[in-house]
């Protein structure tokens, strides 16, 4: 799960992690008022919506008046913005954060991630901070800095102090830096994060060492201990039918083609992904059931499905192991009555109960056409919807 | 032969009173796994699916002399169900549980250090003997037994390979699930090394998806040490790339972690990769006529 900048800063300042000052605003009128709160003569307004490169995209701008404040915000606000993380549809301007300007003496680069190489969570650093740090990983991966965590002691004293160091902090700022890492680690445990973001990490001509940005992503299986973080996320950053599918525990992604897949596994749902496409067709989600899957969890996961008006056709391959044949047949069944599917459905069933799976579909008298294999299953999808 | 686990494997269930625990423990005693017990705290000197149920870990192994525990706790309590059958000192924990926090697998991960026991998974379907010894949530009767091996890190796909090869009459020595998760137990080189020094196995199935460098990891050792034909799959090839936020997961992970840098890795260690998961059994069956294999493994 995401979360915006601004609440990022805020979590970190719980923290006592330093970052620049400033306030969320939702209308032009807010923003104003959030910058006559700052002690500053420059103001800087920035779209907050969930994904980076929104300052090459025009999404943040300077403001040296409360005039200025106010014409910015109503300019982005409402606003798509196109950046490389956002795909080509971009993302709506609904909220901005308006700061205190930074005098910066340099930029640098922060992070924290859970590395499946060591099974720890790693430290990242680099004296080029800014945008365009996966280059800089490309082009000169030696001014990546990295420290592995033992998880028994934490981030310890001497790897936050060697990361300052390695990044080229100046030296009567390290102490600063180092404080600032131990702050970043402990926010990242106590709130089970994945990845924090710091880009940049900033110097300041008055000697402060703070977060100018801040990206935070949450792992979804640490969220059911953490009522305060669920509580920042933001639906409207999110894909309505991916939001339906998680109430249900299904995990929905929307893709751009016209045959609805429902699978379980991930894996098998890439490789049936993998299969139509193999054949010429062209998915129109992925979709994984996941292994504890009810008739109720299947018909919800129909719903969504068709609520897509791309979809011309749906293909179920089930190969139940954890998940029953029977169930799923169950499932299928009272979906295509409550939705009466209207598309050609294709459905492929293998595994636990699966022979008392199939007799229900027989029996239905619903027209479902049945397959053997994946392969057989795909085949038959991309010739029904043609 | 086989790896990890036989038909002597005494085996007890972390969470048997649970709904799903129970299904499945009563589908792996119908295989015929030697189900010996089970864990369920506050439960003990009850019995479950017809074995005895115990308060610990310890009192299991103590009465039963299970050697191994498959365990299908519930997320927020899974991490502690591993950590207890570590200080139990068993030789092999095999965790089904899926949506476990990935910082508790990081700590889990840690303890479990210099420690005895092997950890499979978690999120995984299991470890399977075919015909002697069945620990997980797979359907049985897609196995047969033979001399093909099959580590998978996806669990739906390894039962659409295993059943490939016993439909095409390629029997299987053990087919093992390391699971999805970013943080788990037992890596595909850890299973390459066992069905390399199993004298049964002649050939190997091994199938990843995209994320992470396993695959790549996997391929450099095969190329180095495998003395036996490694027959390849990579789910996610045309998955779209992930809507993200940062940078760092890319910076980590090096520019590695997509389909085509793993077919490419598994290809230069001379892995032949099936295009599609359809054709993973036909895939082995070629390699197999190539190397002079596939009379050895024909097993019906």
């Amino acid at each position: 799960m995401n979360i915006h900048e601004y609440q990022s800063k805020q979590l970190l300042r719980d923290y006592g992690v330093a970052v620049s000052m400033g306030h969320v605003a939702f209308t032009p009128e807010e923003a104003v008022e959030a910058a006559k709160k700052l002690s500053t003569d420059v103001y800087v307004v920035k779209a907050q919506i969930h994904a980076g490169g929104r300052g090459k995209a025009g999404g943040v701008k300077i403001a040296k008046s409360l005039d200025e404040v106010k014409g910015y915000a109503e300019e982005l606000l409402g606003k798509v913005l196109v950046t490389p993380q956002t795909g080509p549809e971009g993302k709506e301007v609904q909220r901005l954060l308006v700061e205190e300007g930074s005098n910066i003496e340099k930029e640098y680069y922060i992070s924290l991630i859970v590395d499946r190489a060591t099974d720890s969570v790693v430290l990242m650093g680099s004296e080029e901070g800014g945008m365009d740090i996966e280059e800089v990983a490309e082009a000169t991966p030696e001014k990546i800095f990295k420290e592995v965590i033992d998880p028994v002691v934490g981030l310890t004293g001497f790897q936050a102090r060697r990361m300052a160091f390695n990044m080229n902090i100046p030296t009567h700022l390290v102490n600063k830096a180092a404080k600032f890492m131990l702050g970043l680690y402990d926010v990242f445990i106590d709130k089970d994060a994945s990845i924090v973001e710091i880009n940049p990490l900033v110097v300041t001509k008055e000697d402060e060492v703070m977060a100018l940005d801040a990206k935070f992503n949450f792992d979804e299986n640490g969220l059911f201990r953490h009522k305060d973080i669920q509580e920042l996320r933001d639906l409207t950053e999110e894909d309505e039918k991916e939001i339906e599918a998680s109430k249900y525990d299904l995990s929905y992604i929307s893709l751009d083609g016209n045959i609805g897949c429902m699978v379980n596994g991930a894996g098998l749902a890439m490789a049936t992904m993998d299969t139509i496409n193999y054949y010429g067709g062209s998915p129109a989600n992925f979709l994984d059931v996941g292994g504890g899957a009810t008739a109720e969890k299947v018909t919800e996961a129909f719903k969504i499905i068709l609520s897509d008006e791309n979809v011309k056709g749906i293909f179920v391959n089930i190969f139940g192991g954890i998940m029953k044949c029977d169930v799923i047949a169950e499932g299928v069944i009272a979906a295509v009555k409550e939705v009466q599917l209207q598309v050609p459905l294709v459905v492929r069933l293998e595994g636990t109960n699966v022979d008392r799976g199939k007799q229900l579909l027989n029996e239905s008298g619903l027209a479902i056409t049945p397959a053997d294999t994946m392969a057989d299953g795909a085949q038959k999808i991309v010739e029904l919807v043609g | 032969m086989s790896i990890y686990i036989n038909k002597d494997t005494k085996v007890i269930v972390q969470g048997i009173t649970g709904s799903t625990a129970l299904f499945h423990t009563e589908q792996m005693l119908e295989y015929g796994t030697k189900i010996v017990g089970g864990v369920t705290p506050g439960k003990g000197g009850t019995e479950a699916a017809g074995v005895p149920v115990f308060n610990t870990v310890e009192e299991a192994v103590k009465a039963t002399g299970a050697t191994v525990s498959v365990i299908y706790v519930p997320a927020p309590f899974a991490a502690d169900a591993i950590l207890e059958a570590t200080d139990a000192g068993l030789d092999m924990a095999i965790c089904i549980t899926e949506h476990i926090p990935v910082l508790d697998m990081v700590k889990v991960k840690r303890y479990m250090e210099g420690k005895n026991t092997r950890l499979i998974g978690p999120n995984c379907p299991g470890v399977i003997t075919a015909d002697e010894c069945k620990i997980g949530i797979m359907p049985g009767y897609i196995h047969t037994k033979g001399h093909v091996g099959v580590v998978s890190r996806s669990g739906t796909l390894t039962y659409e390979a295993t059943h490939q090869l016993s439909e095409a009459g390629i029997g299987q020595t053990t087919a093992v699930g390391i699971g999805g998760d970013p943080v788990n137990g037992t890596n595909f080189i850890d299973v390459l090394k066992e069905f390399n020094e199993d004298p049964e196995t002649y050939a190997v199935v091994m199938i990843g998806e995209i994320g992470g460098t396993a695959e790549e990891e996997a391929a450099e050792w095969v190329k180095a040490n495998m003395t036996k034909p490694v027959v390849g799959f990579i789910g996610g090839q045309t998955a779209p790339p992930g809507k993200r936020m940062g940078h760092a997961g890319a910076i980590i992970s090096g520019g590695k972690g997509t389909a085509a840098e793993k077919i490419k890795a598994l290809n230069a260690a001379g892995i032949q990769v099936a295009d599609t998961p359809s054709v993973i059994g036909e895939t082995l069956i070629k390699v197999l006529k190539e190397e002079g294999l596939y009379d050895k493994c024909k097993t019906h």
